[in-house]
């Protein structure tokens, strides 16, 4: 620095030197600075937006890819929705139609029932024979005082009222006799009106599923046409899928953790508590295995019930394989849960030993410890039951990663969405910025721009003043012309 | 991610650990008992310290006692020895059994006339070299007072390269006490002929602070 300042005696006289210097030079090179500037400013700019808008298609695209993922989930869901409602038309079809012709033969029976019934109820006892007309005919003949009349009307009397009391009998056996009939036909009544109402409930169940079917097909057809609506509403479902998986998953965790505390310890009773696997006790690593184990097998089984599809080849199998499969993952699932249950017991042995020890250790005595099963029998309860709750694991499991899926796409298209929005940014940030040290440079060299101005204005008044001074010869030289003109046509005119 | 994926992705991440495998983390404890003059009456404080010994070593680890007497450079003064059987049950058995050795052996134990501490740290490494330990700690229970009886040479170079020399309950003798350059003498001379053998000196004396005996 002393160095610079020191080309003149003076210091500031060597500064101002150096200014001048410095001055010239950059106004010198004013131009191609600017030109440059510009150029860079430019680059930037264009090179920032070429970039934002290949972000920006690449965003695009990953929403289309979004969306056929969606969309082909949705239509996996809609599927697999109307298939089960299939599936349970099926069986009620099976069960309710299969048993029709039964319910007709049933119906027709009591049907003959009733009509046999009908028939014989049908038939009118007979009447009171016509013997009041008799009785009137025989009251209305006037006592002769005969005896012989007496006693023949008294005869007559006596049959009359024999056979009246007979017919009356006969009528009332012939009426109860009908209405036996007709009380009869009541249960057949009765089984008829069951009959048909389990047949109306049966058609309206169906009718129920069919309405069902409707609208999982209307949905179906929503999401096959990729509607707004349909795409909004998968969206939201799936991000809701994939925050209540998450959480249920994040419990799994922690029945795993439990169930892992439960196998590991006895574990080092068969492997040895001594020996690694890197930086894992192989006891740990080994009761991780069957945790996981048990995790896996879970994720078949459901698969073989159908209820997940991790494996598509589980699910497409045949039903008699599939069943087979099944059985075979259950037994071993059985038998898992019986080791753990088994391991457990050892874990809990084990752990009173060690606690035993300790206290004889600490000099306590150990005699006068409480000893209960009831600890005993829940932790082989809970290693039996855990690997059968963990199963279930397979159900939240695919939904988290299903849903995942969308919540990734959106991510990474928020993401990208972002970075395109900072590109373009970035981009008129460096046009503006090449701009503003343009402008930053003019401002530096504000003396020699001044100087500059006044230069040139000054020949501008100077050019202006002998452009002044030509106008007016040249008016000058227009005026002598036309008097000249004038002149000489005054004087050709004379 | 489809299970079969995380699952190879757990093997492969085992495998890439598993790589690491070949540090032996077993650790072998070899325990001095000074059973010299006075100190004799310390050794409840011992039994102490074996206990929580018994309480901390996993299976796979390796204790033994052994005393200073007049000539401890020798199996003889190995008071018991255990390596712990890998299986937990197994090992609590043998460590039952050791706690009632050392009980017995302290309510029966005689105070010696000298005190061959050299010999009893050469017993030491020598126990816990053919022991293989990947851990080994040596532990003085002892006031460090060095006596050796008439012609037993100890001027022998110790080798205690990967050794954790531990000196527990270093007392205060009576003449300590009037002079506390003779204790400070006394610890820094055991410190350096231990350093010098390559171990890592430690002195404690706070026998409430024991879990600092694997603590580096």
């Amino acid at each position: 620095m002393a160095h610079i300042l020191s080309i003149t005696p003076i210091p500031l006289l060597s500064g101002i030197l150096w200014l001048v210097l410095l001055l010239l030079a950059m106004y010198f090179a004013r131009k191609p600075f600017h030109r440059s500037m510009a150029s860079f400013g430019r680059i930037i700019y264009n090179a920032m937006r070429l970039a934002a808008s290949s972000v920006k298609l690449a965003e695009k695209r990953l929403q289309l890819r979004n969306q056929e993922v969606l969309m082909t989930a949705g239509l996996e869901l809609a599927e697999r929705k109307v298939e089960r409602e299939f599936d349970r038309i099926s069986d009620a079809v099976r069960r309710d139609l299969e048993g029709y012709p039964k319910v007709q033969r049933m119906l027709s029976e009591d049907l003959l029932k009733l009509e046999e019934d009908y028939q014989k109820s049908a038939e009118i006892p007979q009447t009171l024979p016509d013997w009041v007309k008799v009785i009137d005919a025989i009251a209305n003949i006037k006592p002769t005082g005969d005896r012989m009349v007496v006693n023949m009307l008294e005869e007559i009397h006596q049959t009359l009222n024999e056979q009246h009391k007979a017919a009356v009998e006969r009528h009332r056996r012939d009426v109860a006799e009908r209405h036996g009939i007709l009380s009869r036909t009541l249960p057949f009544w009765r089984n008829v009106k069951k009959t048909l109402s389990g047949v109306e409930k049966a058609i309206s169940n169906l009718n129920q599923r069919s309405k069902k079917i409707d609208r999982y097909m209307d949905n179906y057809e929503k999401t096959l046409n990729q509607s707004e609506t349909a795409a909004r509403q998968l969206s939201s479902s799936s991000l809701t899928q994939f925050f209540i998986s998450g959480v249920v998953l994040a419990v799994a965790v922690v029945g795993a953790m439990i169930n892992f505390n439960l196998v590991a310890l006895p574990m080092s009773e068969m492997v040895g508590g001594n020996s690694y696997i890197g930086n894992f006790k192989t006891s740990d690593v080994a009761g991780m295995f069957i945790v996981s184990m048990e995790i896996v097998l879970g994720f078949f089984v459901m698969d073989a019930l159908r209820i997940t599809r991790l494996f598509s080849i589980i699910g497409s199998m045949e039903d008699n394989k599939r069943k087979t499969i099944f059985w075979v993952l259950f037994i071993f699932l059985f038998i898992l849960a019986c080791v753990e249950s088994s391991l457990a017991f050892m874990r809990d042995r084990i752990a009173a030993d060690m606690e035993a020890l300790r206290q004889s250790l600490a000099g306590m005595d150990t005699s006068q410890t409480v000893t209960s099963n009831i600890p005993t029998y829940g932790q082989m309860i809970m290693g039996f039951i855990l690997p059968f709750i963990l199963t279930f694991v397979a159900i939240p499991f695919e939904s988290f990663i299903s849903s995942s899926r969308t919540v990734l796409g959106l991510l990474a298209a928020f993401a990208l969405r972002i970075i395109a929005f900072v590109l373009r940014l970035l981009g008129n940030l460096g046009f503006y910025i090449s701009r503003l040290i343009i402008n930053a440079y003019d401002l530096v060299i504000v003396p020699a721009l001044w100087l500059e101005g006044v230069i040139i204005q000054k020949r501008s008044q100077t050019k202006d003043i002998e452009d002044s001074r030509d106008q007016t010869d040249r008016e000058a030289r227009e005026r002598r012309r036309r008097t000249e003109n004038n002149a000489q046509q005054k004087e050709a005119i004379e | 991610m489809r299970p079969t994926g995380l699952l190879l992705l757990l093997i492969g991440w085992m495998l890439m650990t598993s790589c690491s495998q070949g540090v032996d983390r077993s650790r072998g404890v070899y325990m001095l008992l000074d059973t010299s003059g006075t100190y004799t009456a310390e050794l409840k404080k011992a039994q102490t310290i074996i206990n929580y010994l018994l309480g901390t070593l996993q299976p796979g680890d390796t204790l033994a006692v052994g005393r200073i007497d007049t000539g401890s450079f020798s199996e003889k003064d190995i008071v018991a020895k255990v390596r712990f059987d890998p299986r937990p049950s197994v090992a609590n058995n043998q460590k039952r059994s050791f706690q009632q050795t050392i009980e017995q052996f302290v309510t029966t134990v005689r105070g010696s006339n000298y005190t061959d501490i050299s010999g009893g740290l050469l017993q030491a490494v020598e126990y816990l070299n053919e022991a293989g330990a990947g851990q080994k700690y040596i532990l003085i229970f002892s006031d460090l007072q060095e006596e050796l009886a008439k012609g037993h040479v100890r001027d022998v170079p110790f080798q205690l390269s990967g050794f954790n020399v531990i000196a527990l309950n270093v007392t205060k003798l009576r003449d300590d006490i009037r002079d506390p350059r003779k204790y400070l003498d006394r610890v820094e001379k055991w410190r350096g002929k231990t350093e010098k053998g390559g171990a890592n000196w430690r002195v404690i004396n706070d026998l409430e602070r024991l879990e600092s005996i694997f603590a580096h």
